[in-house]
């Protein structure tokens, strides 16, 4: 099978191009990026005009909730990773809170059967730091890593313990991998439900203090530069993270942190109304947040965008907002919401925010793919950055369908999601198969 | 004019002109309170369930007996005793509620936003009698009742609300609603007890109660729930009443003619001083015969008929 994606504007970061080009595909493999003008058709070539189109490196979420096994009323392996394919994302790595929690060889081989034998898109599991995530006791790492974990996270959770922490980020280093903390004191953000602030006190809301994270972000950084390890930071989402990561950056620590839609989409206001698809950890912040976190990408502080996809189903967020619990489904909003925030208002190029799509995580976490380079697996999304779409849920994928953005229309969707030169997804619609 | 809402939710974002409403319809309803025979038949063959998931007896039975002085058909549910512990969710106990063709629906509930969501999903009309610690707006249409039916206005005079503003519906609701009315709001509490970004609601923010207490012309204390000293909010009750309570002599800092009120249910001694509570200057009692009027004035606006009522 081959496949020939014809006049489109190729954007391939790790390659320096940003050029019109055809991308020639055989076996699943990248065989060329050029022009094709020596490619005949012919019956076996399957020719994609991507004429106007932006033609980049599959997108590669480093951080999503697909809930298989144990939550399989929110999501499973086969809705989310389609999700992922409508989203233009042709891999995504797995956060290992699910039921049970993947914190063992088990429950990586698990994972990768599942999604070999019924993903849409790649899944690269991450395994929990400790046993249970309970913040006890380190979990097999050195299996989980040699079997193919890519990461390892008690994400979800925080891991309060210091003294354990440190251990794991050691640990972590020894097997190869990199520690991604979700970063909570836990006391500071108790039974708390959106961003403290103004609004917290309007709405008579229990508020998660900025300080909350910004303690366990400091707190890794200095045991991550006292290791001598890396560190990734989940979803940074406050002024005060970007600032401590920056200084950590300039000398020298090897700290990463990664953004998602909703926080750059989204501030705290959007609580005003009670709608509890707007109830997500960390919680909607204020406007200044906001606009540091864009500052910290054009910077290049933060390199990385991430989409914390986290469905849930109807009736548990149809409750009160107290009750309701924790996240919104992103993954088939993420690109155009980035769009919007980033490129409609200049603070990133399109080659900027593609690398943080693709290689600068895959970079990060050692993964396959996130370049079109020749011989790699041909991994490919089009964009179509003129097509305006109002979000609804009609070929909505993932059984999540908790999303703040219904009615809202955005510019700039994914149009075609290629898989090791196998198309999953185009025109908005997903491949049977 | 009447009333322009579905509901009411809340004080903040209502009008000044809505306000009014409320607050001039209850004073003809006072008066069907003192009579002897205190029956009127304007919301004959209309039903108000009253919801209520926090234990209460003033707010649940003020509501109550506002119904009943105007002939509806009142009925409560509190929500120990219903399908709530079976594991019903709201939406689906007002649904229910709805289809037995309820007319007002009050609810009490103690987490924040509980009335909007309930209120998306019924054709009842809802009335917030308190959530979490977002409002409680009949109490603050009550307590500026009070105030503007002993100081003749509500435009201008100095009110300080005093106790846990953090943790206060009451608060919110007094806040939004006397800044709407031209009021000049204080609170004032220990700083552990007073939440984030105060200041932006319009008020000035004390944690010195003298500084707090000078000039005002009302005192509006703050029941303080106990427990929240356990959770490590302020190091004692002692130290609290001490530093907080309200007393005949930090009142000198008042003007002349004071007005203290208290929400109830009161902790003599803690956060107000017994001799304060019992004297001329407070309206404690008056507060809760108010409650009842302003309550009947909102059934009334909701859903009554004129029939009966003075104007």
């Amino acid at each position: 099978m081959e496949l020939l994606i014809k006049g489109g504007r190729v954007v391939d970061p790790a390659n320096g191009v940003d050029q019109i080009a055809d991308i020639y595909i055989e076996n699943g493999v990248i065989k060329a990026v050029g022009n094709s003008s020596g490619v005949s058709a012919s019956e076996q070539v399957q020719v994609i005009d991507a004429t106007g189109k932006l033609v980049i490196p599959g997108l590669i979420d480093i951080h999503c909730h697909l809930r298989e096994p144990g939550g399989e009323a929110k999501e499973t392996i086969v809705s989310g990773t389609r999700a992922a394919a409508r989203g233009g994302f042709t891999a995504v790595c797995a956060m290992p809170n699910t039921s049970p929690v993947c914190d063992s060889q088990t429950g990586i081989e698990f994972l990768k059967a599942r999604a070999q034998a019924t993903g849409a898109v790649r899944v690269y599991p991450i395994g929990a730091i400790t046993k249970g995530s309970s913040g006890q006791e380190l979990a097999e790492m050195a299996d989980m890593a040699a079997c193919g974990a890519v990461a390892f996270s008690d994400d979800g959770k925080p891991v309060p313990r210091s003294d354990i922490m440190r251990l794991a980020m050691s640990y972590a280093q020894m097997v190869g991998k990199v520690i991604i903390s979700h970063c909570e004191d836990p006391e500071l953000a108790k039974d708390g439900a959106m961003h403290e602030g103004y609004w917290s006190t309007v709405l008579g809301l229990r508020g998660i203090p900025s300080a909350a994270e910004e303690i366990m972000v400091a707190r890794e950084i200095l045991l991550a530069e006292s290791v001598g390890a890396p560190v990734h930071i989940a979803h940074v989402s406050t002024a005060g993270s970007v600032e401590l990561i920056r200084q950590a950056r300039q000398r020298g620590v090897d700290v990463t942190g990664e953004v998602c839609p909703h926080h750059l989409a989204l501030t705290d206001a959007a609580v005003e109304g009670y709608d509890t698809s707007t109830k997500v950890n960390p919680p909607l912040r204020a406007d200044k947040d906001r606009e540091a976190l864009k500052q910290g990408l054009k910077e290049g502080v933060l390199t990385i965008l991430a989409t914390d996809h986290a469905p849930h189903t109807a009736e548990e967020k149809a409750r009160e907002y107290n009750y309701a619990p924790f996240g919104i489904s992103g993954l088939e909003t993420a690109w155009p919401l980035y769009w919007k925030e980033l490129i409609e208002t200049g603070c990133l190029t399109v080659n900027e925010m593609v690398a943080m799509l693709t290689v600068n995580p895959a970079r990060r976490l050692g993964l396959d793919g996130g370049t079109l380079t020749v011989g790699s697996p041909a991994d490919v999304t089009i964009i179509d950055t003129e097509r305006e779409e109002t979000v609804t849920l009609e070929g909505w994928q993932s059984k999540g369908r908790n999303t703040p953005y219904v009615g809202w229309t955005l510019r700039s969707w994914p149009v075609a999601t290629i898989v090791g030169g196998q198309v999953v997804m185009t025109n908005r619609q997903l491949v049977q198969g | 004019m009447s009333w322009r809402h579905k509901d009411l939710l809340g004080l903040r974002g209502l009008e000044k002109k809505d306000i009014e409403l409320i607050l001039d319809t209850a004073a003809p309803m006072k008066d069907i309170i003192g009579r002897d025979i205190k029956k009127v038949p304007t919301m004959r063959g209309k039903s108000v369930v009253c919801l209520f998931y926090e234990a209460s007896t003033r707010t649940r039975t003020s509501f109550e007996l506002a119904g009943k002085y105007m002939s509806a058909d009142t009925v409560n549910i509190a929500a120990s005793s219903s399908s709530v512990v079976k594991g019903e969710s709201l939406i689906d106990t007002g649904k229910t509620i709805d289809a037995m063709g309820t007319d007002i629906i009050i609810i009490r509930h103690g987490a924040s936003g509980a009335p909007h969501l309930l209120a998306k999903h019924v054709k009842a009309r809802v009335v917030n009698a308190g959530d979490g610690a977002h409002e409680h707006p009949t109490q603050a249409l009550l307590d500026m009742f009070t105030i503007r039916e002993r100081k003749g206005t509500l435009q201008g005079l100095t009110v300080t609300i005093l106790g846990d503003i953090f943790h206060s519906r009451v608060a919110r609701s007094n806040i939004w609603g006397l800044r709407t009315m031209g009021a000049d709001v204080r609170v004032c509490g220990p700083s552990t007890l007073l939440p984030p970004d105060i200041a932006e609601l319009g008020v000035k923010a004390y944690t010195r109660i003298d500084e707090a207490l000078e000039g005002a012309d009302v005192v509006n204390v703050l029941r303080l729930q106990l427990e929240r000293q356990q959770k490590g909010l302020f190091p004692t009750i002692r130290e609290y009443a001490r530093t907080f309570g309200l007393n005949q002599e930090r009142l000198k800092r008042c003007k002349e003619d004071v007005l203290v009120l208290h929400p109830g249910p009161m902790n003599r001694g803690v956060e107000i001083a017994d001799d304060v509570a019992d004297a001329d200057f407070a309206a404690i009692e008056e507060q809760v015969t108010n409650g009842v009027a302003v309550r009947m004035a909102i059934l009334y606006l909701m859903g009554g008929t004129s029939s009966g009522i003075a104007h």
